[in-house]
């Protein structure tokens, strides 16, 4: 290590943590350089691995201490490279907080540290009958305090919401080095909303409150077969027309399922152009009556082929090619950039066509999954690493879908925040004094600008300019309409 | 170590909860996408540094993350790659170095280990002291199961009743030296369900241990396929994991080896016993067996050979018999054939993990398909301190099943 700064800090570090729990050889620092986004890489100025609120407390203020930014990071599986690194920085990975401290079912609710897995909280209540709702598809790996940062979401937030509405409570790390506790129950400002989703800017979660939810009485999984994404696009809103809230609706489209069945052997009907999963969930005469009207839909949409699953190993094995989808398109193409972007349902045909005429004027394919339920895309840009220029040719695909989806009335993500990876996209969405709004309220929490810099945001802006000076007066500030912290 | 194979990984982490030292240390570099990471930062420049070959050791090899990849890694390959690259490049402290040799130069040869066995049976004594002088030379100490009583096999035991078949069997160097009975048992299940067996007295090592540790193993994938194709049978039925697994890839060890040697190798149809005895179908009738069953998967067989249910199946099959499952049963027991001898201090906290998750099925018999499991939860159960519970291969189990023994002689209720 070069950087003067960074060895004193490792050496503090060293006499802060228990053994093995800091990391400077550059070997091992490199493992660490990108999370599930892997083509933005830093290797990381040091690496260390607390295993309490107290510590991750002191590495903070420390960090403040130096001067030095820090980056948390939680399973890395994360897909906008929001836990990507900083070299002049420390990351704070949270891997060994892993102990589930309460569960305390007549309140319905459990205690957690940031690094459990999502799946580890509802294996935990399952044979109680209880489950966590949020289900990213990476969730038997992604860490709860990801799933906070990100605000992540998962096929069923359709109908239960996403992480935001399923945490109660959180002890937080702010970014100087206190610890604070945040409730649903606080009055006065959401600080715990504006906290979840902040993509590591408002500090670093160190015990989280979870609303664990009672597993529904009955559950039934569809899978239709259509001809095209149009049909199964239109049995889609007309579930929706019909005043239907099923649990998920994904669709996947001919490429996405290609990958799938390479990848897991999903044996999904052939020859579909689109896959359509429809779940339903609650009390069984609810999902009964609701399963025949959307069975119906389907049929009268032009679904050629409806399979039902008639046991958990079934419905497993239907969503087994939807959740492995996206590492899946590794089976057939060499590298891929998962997008994930957001569109009225209305605008959905609009928008696939789009995407199929920037599929044939870049020569790249696209494959298509996404949450239809919410208009949630994720289309998974496929390209050679290896063939020259096809790299940013994908990079350019996968940016004028965004553009699409901000065409028309949608959003540049619905679930895998904004991380490093679209930051540059947010003044396409927000206004210069939106984006200085939000500003305000990250230098409410962090104004030296430590926590996870760089990320969201495009550019340094306001206290991030130059830490603790700033110039000139705030847009805002300057109409009196806010007040500078 | 492959670029084109490192290239499949994408870096989605689904691994990392199946990975044994994952699970204990929750360090990138300890888990197979990080391990990957590294392989690709040697492919690009990177020498073998002690802290990365520290990482590649500290790999048990169990395969988890082979079933838990959706892209089809094959990090098998690339850790029997990479272990050789660390073999080659990697310049081990003396005592390391004396303690692999001593573990090469012995495990693999039967006869070596039977005159050993009478020192063993002293050395259980002597723990505290070896442990001093080196921690694998403890573990070993540790290790070893009270001593059996010697079984001579026939070389052909005949088929009961009409032959359906005529299979050869690996009796396996650890298995027929400390779990002779395991074979006895596999012998008379197999000719009772209709098969005569071929069992030929001059087998050598599978090479399974060289081939997980990055050594050589063509000698002895070569001399085991002759073997068995003077046998003349139709398969090769193993009881051992860990030998079948690598004798399914005696195609791939022999790939570039003129003579036709991978031709012949695929011709070989290796078979574990579960997986074969399901194939074959039962004819012998199950006697009941009124005993609770936890059902331990060894990776070699669960994730290596994809032998998950047919061992379930014929266990469920007896009559009377009650099959539990272990909470974790995909994450390795931290035995992973010499792993527990080079890695003692890891494979030691994986095995009481795996102890604590056997024990809370409060079941009568812990059922095993790989002798180097057996005596790592054994031992790691003996520790705990919290009970034991007898510890039998599947073939004891149906064995007595068939032979209409009755749970005593499993040592249940």
């Amino acid at each position: 290590m070069s950087d003067p700064v960074l060895d004193r800090l490792a050496v503090r570090f060293e006499e802060l943590l228990p053994a093995g729990a800091v990391i400077t050889d550059p070997v091992r620092l490199r493992t660490y350089e990108c999370d599930g986004l892997t083509h933005h890489r830093a290797m990381p100025g040091i690496v260390v691995l607390p295993e309490t609120a107290e510590q991750v407390a002191a590495a903070v203020r420390l960090c403040g201490e130096y001067g030095v930014p820090f980056v948390a990071r939680g399973s890395g599986t994360g897909l906008s490279g929001g836990a990507l690194p900083r070299t002049d920085g420390v990351l704070i990975v949270t891997s060994r907080m892993r102990r589930i401290l309460e569960i305390d079912l007549p309140n319905r609710r459990a205690v957690v540290e940031p690094g459990v897995t999502n799946l580890a909280i509802t294996e935990a209540v399952r044979e109680q009958g209880y489950y966590y709702a949020p289900d990213p598809s990476s969730q038997q790996v992604c860490s709860i305090g990801g799933n906070v940062a990100e605000n992540a979401g998962g096929a069923h937030c359709l109908k239960y919401g996403f992480t935001v509405n399923h945490i109660l409570g959180l002890e937080i790390v702010t970014p100087d080095g206190e610890i604070v506790e945040l409730s649903a129950l606080d009055p006065g400002y959401d600080l715990l909303g504006a906290f979840v989703g902040s993509e590591g800017t408002l500090g670093i979660a160190t015990k989280i409150t979870v609303r664990l939810s009672r597993t529904p009485e009955a559950v039934t999984t569809l899978l239709a077969a259509f001809g095209s994404i149009e049909g199964g696009g239109e049995a889609v809103s007309a579930i929706i027309a019909a005043g239907i809230v099923p649990a998920a609706i994904e669709m996947m489209d001919a490429l996405a399922v290609e990958a799938a069945e390479a990848a897991v052997g999903c044996a999904y009907p052939e020859g579909a152009g689109a896959v359509l999963i429809v779940e339903l969930d609650g009390p069984r005469a609810e999902v009964e009556h609701q399963f025949a009207a959307v069975e119906r839909i389907c049929r009268e949409t032009g679904a050629f082929e409806i399979r039902v699953a008639a046991s958990a190993e079934e419905r497993a094995a239907i969503w087994k090619g939807r959740k492995s989808a996206f590492a899946a398109v590794g089976r057939i193409s060499p590298a891929y950039i998962v997008q994930d972007g957001v569109v009225p349902r209305t605008a959905l045909p609009e928008v696939l066509a789009g995407i199929d005429r920037l599929q044939e004027e870049y020569g790249i394919r696209v494959a298509n999954v996404f949450h239809a339920g919410d208009g949630n895309l994720h289309p998974l840009v496929l390209f050679d690493d290896a063939a020259p220029g096809e790299g940013e040719r994908a990079a350019t695909v996968s940016g004028r879908i965004l553009d699409l989806c901000i065409e028309h009335g949608g959003s540049i993500t619905g679930e895998h925040g904004v991380g490093v990876d679209k930051s540059r996209y947010m003044p396409k969405m927000f206004t210069e004094e939106d984006l200085d709004t939000m500003q305000l309220v990250r230098c409410a929490f962090d104004p030296r600008s430590l926590s996870n810099p760089g990320k969201v945001f495009p550019t340094p802006r306001l206290c991030g300019e130059v830490p603790g000076v700033r110039k000139g007066v705030h847009p805002l500030v300057e109409s009196g309409r806010a007040e500078q912290f | 170590m492959d670029p084109e194979l490192i290239k499949d990984c994408v870096h989605c982490g689904f691994c990392l909860p199946t990975c044994p030292t994952y699970v204990l240390w929750g360090e990138e570099m300890d888990s197979p996408r990080g391990r990957i990471h590294l392989m690709s930062q040697h492919v690009e420049g990177t020498p073998v540094t002690p802290e990365m070959a520290g990482h590649f050791d500290a790999c048990l090899g169990c395969m988890a993350c082979v079933t838990a990849c959706p892209s089809g890694v094959r990090y098998d390959r690339l850790i029997e790659q990479t272990r050789a690259v660390v073999e080659r490049e990697h310049v081990r402290a003396p005592e390391e170095r004396a303690i692999r040799e001593l573990v090469f130069a012995l495990f693999p040869y039967r006869r070596r280990l039977r005159a050993l066995r009478l020192p063993m049976r002293l050395a259980t004594r002597l723990r505290p002291l070896l442990e001093r002088v080196h921690p694998s030379l403890g573990a070993m100490a540790e290790l070893v199961p009270p001593p059996a009583r010697p079984v001579r096999l026939p070389p052909r035991v005949h088929a009961v009743g009409r032959r359906r078949a005529t299979v050869g069997m690996l009796v396996g160097c650890v298995q027929s030296q400390f779990f002779p009975q395991v074979n006895a048992a596999t012998a008379r299940v197999l000719a009772l369900e209709g098969c005569d067996v071929v069992i030929p007295p001059r087998q050598g090592c599978c090479g399974a241990l060289s081939l997980h540790s990055g050594r050589d193993a063509r000698r002895f994938a070569k001399a085991t396929i002759e073997t068995f194709e003077r046998a003349g049978v139709e398969a090769v039925v193993v009881n051992v994991a860990g030998c079948g697994s690598s004798m399914k890839e005696y195609a791939e060890v022999l790939k570039d080896e003129p003579g036709g040697w991978a031709e012949r190798a695929a011709a070989l149809r290796v078979r574990d016993l579960a997986e074969y005895l399901v194939e074959l179908g039962p004819v012998a009738p199950r006697h009941p067996l009124p005993v609770t069953v936890a059902y331990h998967d060894a990776c070699h067989l669960a994730h290596a050979q994809g032998v998950r249910s047919q061992p379930r199946e014929l266990l469920r099959a007896i009559p009377g018999l009650e099959l539990r499952e272990i909470a974790e049963s995909a994450v390795c027991c931290g035995s992973a054939g010499t792993y527990n001898l080079f890695q003692p201090g890891p494979a030691r906290e994986l095995g009481d993990r795996k102890a604590r998750h056997v024990l809370a099925t409060r079941a009568d018999v812990l059922v095993s398909a790989n002798p180097g499991c057996s005596m790592q939860i054994a031992a790691a159960m003996r520790r705990s301190g919290e009970g034991e519970m007898r510890v039998a291969h599947t073939a004891e189990v149906l064995d007595a099943s068939l032979r209409g023994l009755g749970a005593r002689a499993l040592g249940g209720r």
